[in-house]
């Protein structure tokens, strides 16, 4: 009999996090558009709301503190959090999310290129670089959403006038939270929505200890997001493989010569789609301009020219994948026809010889004994 | 709360003690905004508004030089929740430059791909971020009287939202726990797959050229977007009256509401949605396919059209300084003298703008902005116009409404209103919604008509599908159109940002981008004073605004004042600073204690 102190069997199976809550403070007060916060909004696998309102199994409790998604009207009050975790009072680890790029404050003598909220004693803007002084140093992990946190991104290219950098370039490459994380990762421009909630979710099991350590590549991205190139997961790549390409936008085919960076740049978009599996890049007639990139956008423009090195290898591509575009086409069209014993005549030639349909077939089975079944013969194959 | 940064001081005045309070940065909202006031609580009132923004990325420096042709690429990053409108305004104006005419398809497909994002950043900005202002959670706390009086007033529209009283809806409201706040986030990310499908990606798209689009428009292409435009037309028969309900309410219950957010009717349009047919992106016919658009383009002035030709707005456009952190241009170079039909532009036009930085201390006595005044010159009074934009569709309904151009089946303007017709769908049965021109241009006026223009877009898309369906039936499917990149050119293009008007400007020069300035709506919403001492919009809007919150300075959440500044859906991405009353004389008004203390 159960006793009454033992928990159901359900319960059995499950554990308490490590950590009973963990912040989120996110800021978009660098170099940004918000663009990665609203991208977030769209995220499905996980939403948001599943994030915030305990909807996956095994999580700590979720606060989310950003000014777009915030209740608070602002100011102080939306800020009172900020100035306790910077003075590392907040009771629970929390991960620090910085979207936007990094402006070099110190290049001039006097003001601010991006700021959030205001310092009391001078009545001057914090710089966001203050901030992530602040509050790195206390964070259990930090993350640079969108290109521009992570590698500088638009704002960040040649003639810009704030020498903006990303995260990694402004706390440096070899940087460890206390709890021993590198900077994580997470480009694209905007940020690929599930791509994000779901390296949240995936440190939310880390920090629950739930998971081991979010696996990096060099570049301190998710291995498991950006690990294959855009066009290992591309729906138009059997185009380039028959070295088929398209000459003018709007085509089907693969769009390679008229400037898809595809080849060449890390990025799930083309297995993922953008949202619920709708929209993306090349699959969908977008050139991939390397938005996830470290060498974005400058490496890349101008982005509706070939890239270099697709000239060479769609001309390497080109013998070999014509002849096997037109053997395939030959195939195709044998593929393409039925059986012949697929009719409406009154003779069955499927191969199988009734014995007692009554109408003569008997005759014909005995007739056709000795002869190979009309279903293996060659002439199936013949075109009609 | 906000923050009360002197709990007490003297006022200008004798008669009035003012509270400074400020409230930086303001949440649910787009970009860095600040708000910084003096209220004079003993009357209810705002005495003087600030506003001030936190950040400058310096876009029309870093495209100099570069590919004209990467232009739209580039100026979707200036905004992270609008960026395709950016994006697709630098099409229009590379079309001009280029002097390429996408085929009708890509058109078409633009056209469905702009209606999905005006479908999707007005709900989400409604009932995600404008919503949490009128929940039960924020009323309760601002205004307990309030809330008491919404749990006794049935919903006039309960047959078709559901919602029995106004209490109900509040409740759904709150952020999270609230059933209509999240099926209206579910339904922001069905309008944005609407979007995915027509330009690839949300929020910087993927397949957008100049010269058309690259999306292969197919049968399933249009199903796909379709299926989903009708679940969005049935959820709009539930909203449209919902939000009137909502919004009635406040009247009724606070009488002198519409004071909240008021200012004088000076609105400008800039149009959306090119009609093909008509369209050729050639300057010289901009008046004929300006008028053309499915938004009219307008510049409205007390309620009185004084434009709808695309050339007379352009150039009216004055970018003037007084309090940016920049140099001026006097001694710049002028890129353009004259138009392509021969008419002056002034040096203080976007084509002939040179920006130059400088970074310096925000001193509210001196130089403390980021962002400079976009003015309209009115070609008959001489007066540098503060247009605002009402957050967008307050302008464009008013604009299309005077106009009486439109009429598309869906949608007809009728000299005073603008008629919404959406079919039967699933479960309700066909609907006809009137906007009718309001009597201010307040607050709650600029949220009622962002329903009812999400009702309009999606009136807009069903006309749009058919075109494109029709056009796919005839074989008319190519979507772009080739072109060279002249050595030297200039192009404008004009455009229905979320939020409001938007243009971007080009002067190519050896091919390459010799300058550019795109102004974005934001800008006109929140500018400073300019040299000639006019105020901007929220300034405006907000100074002198009635107090109806029922807590006092100690526990002030400053409810009416967010109200009203969300009502212009704030976009600060493109940096924004101002302040408005320096040394302005405060005057002493007795406001009557309004409805709730009665």
């Amino acid at each position: 009999m159960v006793q009454a102190t033992e928990a159901p069997y359900g319960q059995k199976t499950q554990r308490e996090p490590a950590v009973k809550d963990v912040h989120i403070l996110w800021t978009p007060d660098g170099m940004s558009c918000d663009g990665d916060t609203v991208s977030v909004t769209a995220a499905t696998q996980p939403s948001i709301e599943d994030l915030l309102m305990g909807a996956i199994p095994g999580l700590p409790k979720v606060h989310l503190h950003n000014r777009v998604l915030a209740y608070s009207q602002g100011g102080e009050e939306f800020l009172r959090d900020w100035h306790t975790a910077a003075e590392d009072r907040l009771g629970a680890p929390f991960i620090l999310v910085v979207e936007g790029s990094i402006p070099n404050e110190q290049i001039k003598t006097e003001g601010y290129w991006a700021a959030m909220g205001n310092d009391p004693k001078t009545g001057q803007p914090i710089t966001l670089c203050e901030w992530i002084d602040r509050l790195a140093p206390k964070a259990f992990a930090v993350v640079a959403v969108g290109t521009c946190a992570a590698y500088g991104g638009i704002h960040a290219m040649a003639g810009n006038p704030t020498g903006s950098m990303g995260l990694a370039d402004y706390l440096g490459w070899n940087w460890r939270s206390k709890m021993g994380l590198p900077i994580i990762n997470v480009p694209g421009c905007p940020v690929q929505p599930d791509n994000m909630t779901e390296t949240l979710l995936y440190l939310l099991y880390q920090a629950a200890g739930l998971a081991p350590m979010i696996p990096l590549d060099e570049q301190l991205r998710p291995t498991w997001l950006f690990g294959k190139t855009v066009h290992e997961g591309c729906d138009r790549a059997g185009y380039y493989e028959q070295a088929d390409f398209a000459n003018e936008y709007g085509s089907p085919k693969c769009i390679v010569k008229l400037g898809c960076w595809g080849p060449v740049v890390n990025c799930n978009v083309t297995k993922r789609g953008w949202m619920a599996g709708i929209g993306g890049c090349p699959n969908v007639g977008g050139i991939c301009i390397a938005c996830t990139m470290p060498g974005f956008p400058d490496k890349f423009m101008p982005f509706m020219d070939e890239p270099p090195g697709a000239t060479l290898s769609s001309l390497l591509v080109g013998a070999y994948g014509k002849v096997i575009r037109s053997l395939r086409a030959l195939t195709n069209d044998k593929a393409n026809k039925e059986p012949k014993w697929r009719h409406h005549s009154r003779e069955l030639v499927t191969g199988y010889h009734p014995r007692n349909y009554g109408n003569g077939m008997e005759q014909s089975r005995q007739a056709a004994a000795g002869q190979a079944p009309i279903g293996t013969s060659k002439r199936m194959d013949q075109p009609r | 709360m906000a923050t009360v940064t002197v709990p007490e001081r003297e006022a200008p005045t004798k008669s009035r003690k003012l509270v400074e309070m400020s409230w930086d940065p303001i949440t649910r909202i787009v970009g860095s905004l600040g708000i910084y006031t003096k209220i004079d609580f003993a009357n209810k009132q705002v005495a003087e508004c600030y506003s001030t923004s936190s950040i400058f990325r310096g876009y029309s420096i870093f495209m100099k030089g570069k590919d004209p042709r990467d232009a739209h690429f580039i100026t979707s990053r200036i905004c992270g929740i609008c960026g395709d409108n950016h994006a697709t305004c630098a099409c229009y104006a590379q079309a001009m430059a280029f002097g390429v005419r996408p085929p009708n398809m890509g058109e078409w497909i633009i056209n469905l791909g702009e209606a999905a994002e005006y479908m999707f950043d007005h709900n989400i900005f409604q009932d995600n971020l404008v919503g949490v202002d009128y929940c039960e959670q924020m009323v309760k706390e601002t205004n307990p009287k309030v809330w008491e009086k919404a749990q006794k007033t049935a919903a006039p529209h309960a047959n078709l939202h559901r919602y029995r009283t106004i209490a109900d809806i509040m409740t759904a409201l709150n952020p999270f726990t609230g059933e209509f706040y999240r099926e209206a986030l579910v339904m922001s990310r069905l309008t944005r797959e609407m979007f995915c499908l027509m330009e690839g990606r949300h929020v910087h798209p993927s397949t957008l050229y100049p010269g058309g689009v690259g999306t292969v428009p197919t049968q399933q292409l249009f199903t796909d977007y379709l299926v989903r435009l009708m679940k969005y037309v049935e959820f709009m028969k539930k909203v449209v009256p919902l939000h009137d309900d909502l919004f009635d309410f406040f009247y009724e219950a606070l009488p002198g509401y519409e004071e909240v957010g008021r200012r004088r009717v000076l609105l400008g349009c800039w149009g959306s949605w090119q009609n093909p047919d008509v369209c050729d992106y050639d300057y010289r016919h901009m008046n004929e396919w300006g008028k053309a658009m499915y938004v009219t383009p307008g510049v409205i002035v007390d309620g009185k059209a004084v434009t709808n030709n695309l050339v007379d707005i352009n150039l009216g456009i004055r970018i003037l300084l007084g309090s940016s952190f920049y140099d001026d241009w006097e001694e710049e170079e002028m890129f353009v003298k004259v138009d392509p039909l021969g008419n002056p532009v002034d040096r203080r036009h976007p084509w002939n703008q040179t920006t130059t930085p400088r970074p310096q201390k925000r001193d509210f006595a001196g130089k403390y902005t980021w962002v400079m005044s976009p003015r309209w010159l009115h070609p008959q009074t001489g007066e540098y116009l503060a247009l605002d934009t009402g957050g967008g569709p307050i302008a464009r309904l008013w604009a299309t409404a005077l106009a009486g151009l439109v009429d598309i089946g869906y949608i007809k303007a009728t000299g005073q209103s603008v008629k919404i017709y959406l079919p039967k769908t699933a479960l309700l049965p066909e609907t006809e919604f009137e906007w009718k021109i309001p009597k201010w241009s307040n607050a709650i006026e600029r949220n009622r008509a962002r329903s009812y223009f999400q009702a309009y877009s999606a009136a807009a898309a069903l006309y749009f599908t058919e075109k494109a369906m029709k056009d796919l039936y005839e074989g008319s499917t190519r979507t772009w159109r080739d072109f060279k990149v002249p050595d030297e050119a200039i192009g404008c293009g004009f455009h229905e940002a979320v939020r409001g008007v938007l243009s971007h400007h080009v002067v190519i020069r050896n091919g390459k981008i010799a300058n550019y300035h795109p102004y974005p709506p934001t800008p006109w919403n929140a500018s400073p004073r300019d040299v000639y001492g006019t105020p901007g919009p929220y300034e405006d809007a907000v100074q002198n605004m009635p107090i109806f919150e029922e807590n006092g300075p100690d526990n002030f959440k400053g409810i009416d004042i967010m109200r009203a500044v969300r009502s212009f859906d704030p976009c600060l991405p493109c940096g924004v600073h101002m302040y408005s009353g320096a040394g302005k004389v405060l005057e002493v008004r007795h406001v009557p204690m309004f409805g709730v203390h009665a």
